[in-house]
C-alpha cells in the first residue's frame, strides 16, 4: 500500500529583502520577492528521503497562499515531489495561524494522508506553532522538531533535541512530523527535475471546495488583531575603533563605563 | 479580580527565571494562578507564592515524561476548566509554545507567541512582539476566546510580591491523544555550569571567525570572566565547533541580554533575528564592512585572536 505523504510548504517574502507591513498590517508581499521558505525545503528533503526508503510512496506538497505561492510548489516539485495542491481564495487574505491551520487541516484530510511533514517554523511569521496545531486539529500524534527522522512499518521515529535533553520519539502512522534545519541539507533541483516539474499536476482549491465559511478565515475572521506595527528606530551609530594593539583594553574600558565590569 | 493562568517551567521543583517574569506580567492583568506539572511540582509553590501566585495547581503522572507534549496540554486544559481565567501565559520555549498552541485550539482561542511585553488593555491584554528579525515592533491582541500568550525570557523584571500560593491538587484525565507520541529515551544535556543562554544577562558568541572547535576556549574564557553564557552562529555550529543548543538566531535561541558580545560573526539577518533586541551590543570583527557593525554600541575592527584574550585579561585584572 502506498505511503501518502503531504508536505506543508509556505511561500514567504525573502528574509534578506526589506520586509515590512502593508497598510492593513498584514505582511506586505508586493515589494519583496517571495520564495519557498528555506525551512520548508528541509521538510521536502525529508519527505523525499522517506519516500526513497519506502516501497511505494507519493508526495503531495500543499500550500495556502496567494497566486504567486505556486512558485513555492514548483520548487518543491522540481526537488522531486509528485504533485501539488494550492489553496487559494481572496477571502484568505490576512488569516492568522488559527485560520491557516483550519484550511490546511481540511485540505490535508481531503487529500488523504498517512504522514504530514512541515518545517519547524515559517521564516516570516516564525511562530513555529502550526505543526502542533495541525496535529491537534487532525487528531494524530505530533512528532515535532526532529533533527533525525525515519519511517518504517507504519511507525515514525525521530530525535528531538530539546532545551534540556535530547529525546528519541516514536509514534504510529498516521502522524504529523516537523523537521528542523539540523535534519540534513536540502537538495538542489536538477535540470531534469525542473523540466519534469512543469508537467506535474497542480490542483487549485478554494474555500468552497473545502467547505469553509469565509468568515472563519481571513483578516475579519482572524483570532488575533494587530493594532500597530512600527519600525524599530535604527540603532544609533556606536563607537567603532580599529585595533592597533590596545583594542581589547579599549573594549574593557567601554564595558567598565557601562558597569558590566 | 480576574485570574490569570501561568504555566510553570521548572526542573524537579526548581522554577526557571522566565516563569517568575511571567508572574510579573500576569499581575498586570489579574491574579496569577500557577500550574506546575511533573516531579517536584509542589516544591515550586514557595517561590511562586513569593512572586505573586495566589494558588498553585499541581499534578504529577508518569504520562508527563513518557509521552510528548499532549499530557501537559490535557493538564493545562483541566486547570483552564477549573479556573476560567482571563488569560493563559506560557513561557516561550519550544515545548511551551506547542503546549500553548494546542490549548488555544481546544478552547477556541487565538494565540500570540514570543511576546516581549504585556499590558492590560480595554479589549484584553496587549502584547508587544518583534517582527521581521526584530526590525519592527508590533502590538497585538487576541480577539477571539481567552487570550493564550507565550512570553520570551528577559521580557519583564522578576519582582517580589508575596501572595498565598496555596497548593491544590489538579485532577487530570488524559485523552486518547495523550499517549500518541512515546518518548522512548531521553539523554539529558550536560550542564556546563554557565548560565542558561536565553536567561543570561550577558552572552558572548563566536562565529566562523573563531575558526575551529579548539579555539572556542577563548570565547569561553571571556564568557567566564563576565559570568556570561556562550552562544554561537550557525556557521560555527554547522562546522561542528559548538553544540546546536548554543546557536543564536532564527533557528537557534533568541536572546535579549543586557550585553551581547559577537566575535567573528558577520551579522547575517538570521543571526540578527536572535540577538537584535539585546540592550548593549559589542562586536569584534576584522572586516570593518561586516553588517554586525551597524548594530553595535561599541565595535573593534581587529583580529579576535588578539582582541578577545586581551579583553579577558583586562576584565580579570579589573575584577581583581
Ligand atoms: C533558514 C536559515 C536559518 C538560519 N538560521 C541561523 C541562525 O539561527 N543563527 C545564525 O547565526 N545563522 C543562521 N543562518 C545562517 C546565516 O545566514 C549566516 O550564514 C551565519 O549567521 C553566518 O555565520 P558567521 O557570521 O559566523 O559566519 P560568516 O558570515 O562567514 O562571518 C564570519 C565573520 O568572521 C570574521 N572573521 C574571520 N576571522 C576573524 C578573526 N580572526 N578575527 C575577527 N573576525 C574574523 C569575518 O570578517 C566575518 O565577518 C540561517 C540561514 C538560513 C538560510
Ligand atoms: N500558508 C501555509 N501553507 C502551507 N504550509 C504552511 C503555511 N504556513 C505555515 N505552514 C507550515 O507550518 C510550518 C510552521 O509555520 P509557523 O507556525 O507559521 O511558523 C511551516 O514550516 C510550514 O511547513
Amino acid at each position: 500500500m502506498s505511503l501518502r505523504i503531504v508536505v506543508c510548504v509556505k511561500y514567504v517574502p525573502d528574509a534578506t529583502g526589506d520586509r515590512h507591513f502593508a497598510d492593513d498590517l498584514t505582511v506586505d508581499r508586493d515589494d519583496v520577492d517571495g520564495l519557498l521558505s528555506e525551512l520548508d525545503e528541509y521538510a521536502v528533503e525529508q519527505a523525499l528521503q522517506i519516500a526513497e526508503e519506502a516501497d511505494d510512496a507519493e508526495i503531495t506538497v500543499l500550500t495556502v497562499g496567494p497566486e504567486d505561492a505556486k512558485d513555492a510548489l514548483r520548487k518543491a516539485l522540481s526537488m522531486g515531489a509528485d504533485k501539488a495542491i494550492h489553496v487559494e481564495d481572496d477571502d484568505l487574505h490576512g488569516s492568522d495561524v488559527m485560520g491557516t491551520s483550519l484550511v490546511l487541516a481540511k485540505a490535508i484530510e481531503k487529500a488523504g494522508y498517512d504522514l504530514v511533514i512541515t518545517g519547524m517554523a515559517s521564516t516570516d511569521g516564525t511562530m513555529g506553532v502550526l505543526p502542533a496545531i495541525l496535529a491537534e486539529r487532525l487528531g494524530v500524534p505530533q512528532v515535532t522538531l526532529l533533527s533525525e527522522v525515519k519511517v518504517e512499518d507504519g511507525t515514525v521515529t525521530g530525535r528531538r533535541d530539546g532545551d534540556s535533553a535530547s529525546e528519541q520519539l516514536e509514534a504510529s502512522l498516521p502522524a504529523l512530523v516537523s523537521v528542523t534545519d539540523q535534519s540534513g541539507e536540502a537538495r538542489y533541483p536538477s535540470f531534469k527535475g525542473i523540466m519534469a516539474a512543469k508537467k506535474k499536476p497542480v490542483e487549485s482549491w478554494d474555500l468552497e471546495e473545502l467547505e469553509i465559511e469565509s468568515d472563519e478565515v481571513g483578516l475579519e475572521g482572524s483570532w488575533t488583531a494587530v493594532d500597530s506595527a512600527t519600525q524599530r528606530p535604527a540603532r544609533t551609530a556606536g563607537t567603532i575603533v580599529k585595533d592597533e594593539g590596545e583594542g581589547g583594553k579599549a573594549l574593557a574600558e567601554f564595558l567598565a563605563g557601562q558597569k558590566f565590569i | 479580580m480576574a485570574e490569570v493562568l501561568v504555566y510553570v517551567d521548572h526542573a524537579d521543583g526548581a522554577v526557571r527565571k522566565p516563569t517568575l517574569e511571567l508572574l510579573t506580567l500576569a499581575r498586570r492583568i489579574g491574579e496569577p494562578v500557577a500550574v506546575a506539572l511533573g516531579a517536584g511540582a509542589a516544591d515550586t509553590a514557595a517561590v511562586l507564592a513569593e512572586h505573586g501566585a495566589v494558588k498553585v495547581l499541581t499534578a504529577d503522572a508518569p504520562e508527563f515524561t513518557e509521552y510528548l507534549v499532549v499530557p501537559k496540554v490535557d493538564a493545562l486544559q483541566a486547570a483552564y476548566d477549573a479556573v476560567s481565567p482571563a488569560a493563559v501565559l506560557v513561557p516561550s520555549s519550544a515545548e511551551g509554545k506547542e503546549i500553548a498552541a494546542r490549548l488555544a485550539v481546544r478552547i477556541g482561542s487565538g494565540i500570540i507567541t514570543d511576546a516581549v511585553d504585556l499590558e492590560a488593555g480595554d479589549e484584553g491584554p496587549v502584547a508587544t512582539q518583534a517582527a521581521f528579525a526584530a526590525s519592527f515592533t508590533t502590538k497585538s491582541r487576541v480577539s477571539k476566546g481567552t487570550p493564550v500568550i507565550t512570553v520570551k525570557p528577559n521580557s519583564a523584571p522578576v519582582e517580589a510580591a508575596p501572595a498565598a500560593g496555596a497548593v491544590e491538587a489538579l485532577a487530570v484525565t488524559f485523552g486518547a491523544l495523550a499517549t500518541g507520541t512515546k518518548v522512548v529515551s531521553r539523554t539529558p544535556r550536560e550542564s556546563t555550569g554557565r548560565p542558561e543562554l536565553t536567561e543570561a544577562a550577558i552572552v558572548v558568541s563566536g562565529g566562523r571567525g573563531v575558526n575551529g572547535a579548539e579555539n572556542f576556549g577563548i570565547i569561553e574564557a571571556l564568557a567566564d570572566s563576565l559570568g556570561a553564557a556562550v552562544g554561537a552562529s550557525r556557521a560555527a555550529v554547522d562546522a561542528g565547533w559548538y553544540p546546536h543548543s548554543n546557536q543564536v538566531g532564527q533557528t537557534g535561541k533568541s536572546v535579549s541580554p543586557q550585553l551581547y558580545i559577537a566575535s567573528g560573526i558577520s551579522g547575517a539577518i538570521q543571526h540578527r533575528a536572535g540577538m537584535q533586541t539585546s540592550k548593549t551590543i559589542v562586536a569584534i570583527n576584522k572586516d570593518a564592512e561586516a553588517p554586525i557593525f551597524d548594530l553595535v554600541d561599541y565595535g573593534v575592527v581587529g583580529d579576535l585572536f588578539a582582541v578577545v584574550p586581551q579583553l579577558t585579561e583586562e576584565i580579570k585584572a579589573r575584577k581583581g
